[in-house]
């Protein structure tokens, strides 16, 4: 039922500058790319990937941002937090060769994924994009799922210097893929759905959430597409038709604001 | 799904007749922190805030849906006439083809409710609406009234066009963990299928009351629902909740429900049902 479930934190770990971990235990089963609507008592509750996937264990990564994930930053293990969820569509992760496109926090999502491939036996490449090396977080669990990993950064201090999509224009010319999965800033994906022209894609998108089931019309885009439940994550198809896509989002009143 | 124009595209594609807008103010409106929805054992909780783009932000949405011919209630909030009249005008220019008065909203200080209870405030309100725009006027009432045939005989002294019945009932929810109310603004509007029997109920009192058509809301997610409703005296119905419960699908599904019902039971047309159950 869409109702919280009230759980307490197990681990906190810091994964980078402002970013942090927090698992709990929960047995529900997750499809990468779903999410849950995170209650934090007194504060507010927001949508968050779930980034660790193990079979009585759950998490979600984050950077602190705003009021919300600055409380959920400073919680410590025992402390209570409410659950509902998991929430969305989440990716659908064939074919023999993928190529996994994370941009910032969209790290978070993107890894339970690699490491489903990884499970099935699918050749994943990743590239992950951040501002400076500091921000970084994952690799490591990451090359454990025998991905090949790349790095780019704005600054160059660490990888490639530039964008993530510089970095994945060079390989999509290098290499043939079977498929594109996606989730970062949504400028980038839009990139990258330019350059992948016949290869199947899949973004995953983020807007302002309420419900998170489909019911207060918050999050919609396109033609009535409920980015809560009929996405987050949406194929290179549909996202050709989603005028939005790219260019605005709206804030909790609806109003149009440019991305 | 009611607050952009491709969203009310999608639920008249999904087999509505119409679509209510979400209720509209003069400025914009963030409404309140989350939790603001939550689904209980048999019924959805919300304390949205009205949160809105406000009226001028909202002219491209009805102008977008118009453009696929999509029949719009323009449902509007204010806090005194002056409001209530600057909205209907602007509903109005923008395209919308009936406006929906909402003075039932339980969760919104000053608004809502707190208007929708005083006799001569929504009489005063819906005289001024009406004296400034063309198109029907529709007044929403909210079940949590001592007085509701009252209320509905002010709307309809004022030449409201229909009386919508119900909005969400009151109602609060505590979690045990935290031992706090699990809204943010701790009271909310309880709908879905709870709420049926209440607002049957409260359309059935009106009907016998007031001779202007009533638009039955709350709690249907099937064709003997809106059939129910119709007994009590709605011409027409609205769903809302029942898409969580069916799918946006659900309004093709009841669309056939109905036919099928009314076949079975030997009926051609459904105003042969309205108000049938009144003795
Ligand atoms: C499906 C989904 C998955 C997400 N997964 C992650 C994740 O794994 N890691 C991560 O760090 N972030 C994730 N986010 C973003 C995260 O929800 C926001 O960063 C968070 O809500 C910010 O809240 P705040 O109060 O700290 O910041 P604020 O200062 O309130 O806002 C900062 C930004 O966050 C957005 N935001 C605020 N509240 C919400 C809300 N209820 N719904 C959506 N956006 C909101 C605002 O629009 C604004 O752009 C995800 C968002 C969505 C929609
Ligand atoms: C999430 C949500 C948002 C709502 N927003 C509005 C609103 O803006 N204006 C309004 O008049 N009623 C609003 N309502 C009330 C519904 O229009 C309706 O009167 C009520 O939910 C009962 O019908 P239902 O059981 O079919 O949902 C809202 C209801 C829900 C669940
Ligand atoms: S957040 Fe309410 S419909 Fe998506």
């Amino acid at each position: 039922m869409n109702y919280p479930k009230i759980t307490k934190i197990i681990e906190t770990r810091k994964e980078a500058k402002d970013t942090k971990t927090i698992l709990f235990k929960d047995s529900v089963e997750i499809i990468p790319g779903q999410f849950f609507m995170i209650w934090i008592p007194g504060v507010d509750e927001i949508p968050m990937s779930v980034s660790y996937i193990d079979k009585d264990i759950k998490g979600i990564t984050f950077r602190k941002i705003g009021d919300a994930t600055k409380a959920l930053y400073n919680l410590k293990k025992d402390d209570k937090i409410g659950i509902r969820g998991p929430y969305g569509n989440g990716f659908k992760i064939n074919g023999k060769n993928i190529l996994f496109v994370g941009g910032g926090t969209g790290i978070a999502m993107i890894a339970p994924a690699v490491e489903k491939a990884s499970y099935e036996k699918i050749t994943s490449t990743v590239v992950l994009g951040v501002k400076n090396k500091d921000e970084l977080f994952f690799e490591k669990k990451l090359q454990k799922t025998g991905a090949k990993i790349f790095v780019a950064t704005d600054d160059g201090s660490k990888g490639d210097k530039g964008f993530a999509t510089d970095l994945a224009e060079k390989m999509l010319n290098e290499h043939k893929f079977d498929s594109v999965l996606t989730c970062g800033p949504e400028i980038m994906m839009k990139k990258l759905h330019s350059l992948c022209n016949n290869i199947p894609f899949q973004a995953s998108l983020e807007r302002y959430m309420k419900c998170g089931f489909g019911i207060c019309g918050q999050c919609c885009i396109g033609k009535g597409l409920r980015v809560c439940k009929d996405g987050p994550v949406f194929d290179g198809e549909t996202l050709k038709n989603i005028e939005e896509f790219g260019k605005y989002k709206r804030d909790a009143s609806g109003k149009k604001i440019p991305l | 799904m009611d607050e952009d124009a491709g969203s009310m595209e999608r639920i008249t594609r999904c087999g509505a007749g119409g679509v209510v807008t979400k209720s509209i103010g003069l400025e914009p409106r963030e409404g309140y922190p989350n939790p603001t929805v939550v689904e209980l054992e048999c019924g959805i909780l919300n304390a949205m805030g009205l949160p809105n783009p406000g009226i001028n932000n909202f002219e491209d949405e009805i102008k977008n849906l118009k453009k696929s011919n999509v029949p719009v209630i323009g449902s509007i909030f204010g806090s005194d006439k002056d409001g209530f009249v600057e909205l209907g005008k602007k509903m109005q220019s923008y395209g919308a083809d009936a406006l929906e008065l909402n003075m039932s909203c339980p969760h919104a200080k000053g608004y809502g409710l707190e208007i929708g209870s005083d006799p001569d405030l929504v009489r005063e309100i819906t005289k001024n609406v009406k004296k400034s725009t063309k198109i029907p006027v529709f007044v929403k009432i909210s079940p949590n009234l001592a007085n509701i045939v009252e209320i509905a005989k002010a709307a309809e002294s004022a030449h409201a066009n229909a009386i919508v019945a119900i909005n969400t009932v009151k109602a609060m929810k505590i979690d045990l963990e935290l031992r706090i109310p699990i809204l943010s603004n701790k009271i909310g509007g309880y709908s879905g299928k709870a709420v049926k029997p209440i607002g049957v109920c409260c359309v059935c009192e009106i009907a016998k009351n007031v001779n202007i058509p009533i638009i039955g809301v709350g709690g249907i997610t099937t064709g003997e629902d809106a059939i129910e409703y119709f007994m009590a005296g709605a011409s027409a119905v609205q769903i809302g909740s029942g898409i969580h419960y069916r799918g946006v699908e659900i309004f093709e599904k009841i669309c056939i429900e109905i036919e099928s019902w009314m076949k079975d039971h030997n009926y051609n047309k459904i105003s042969e049902l309205i108000g049938v159950a009144h003795i």
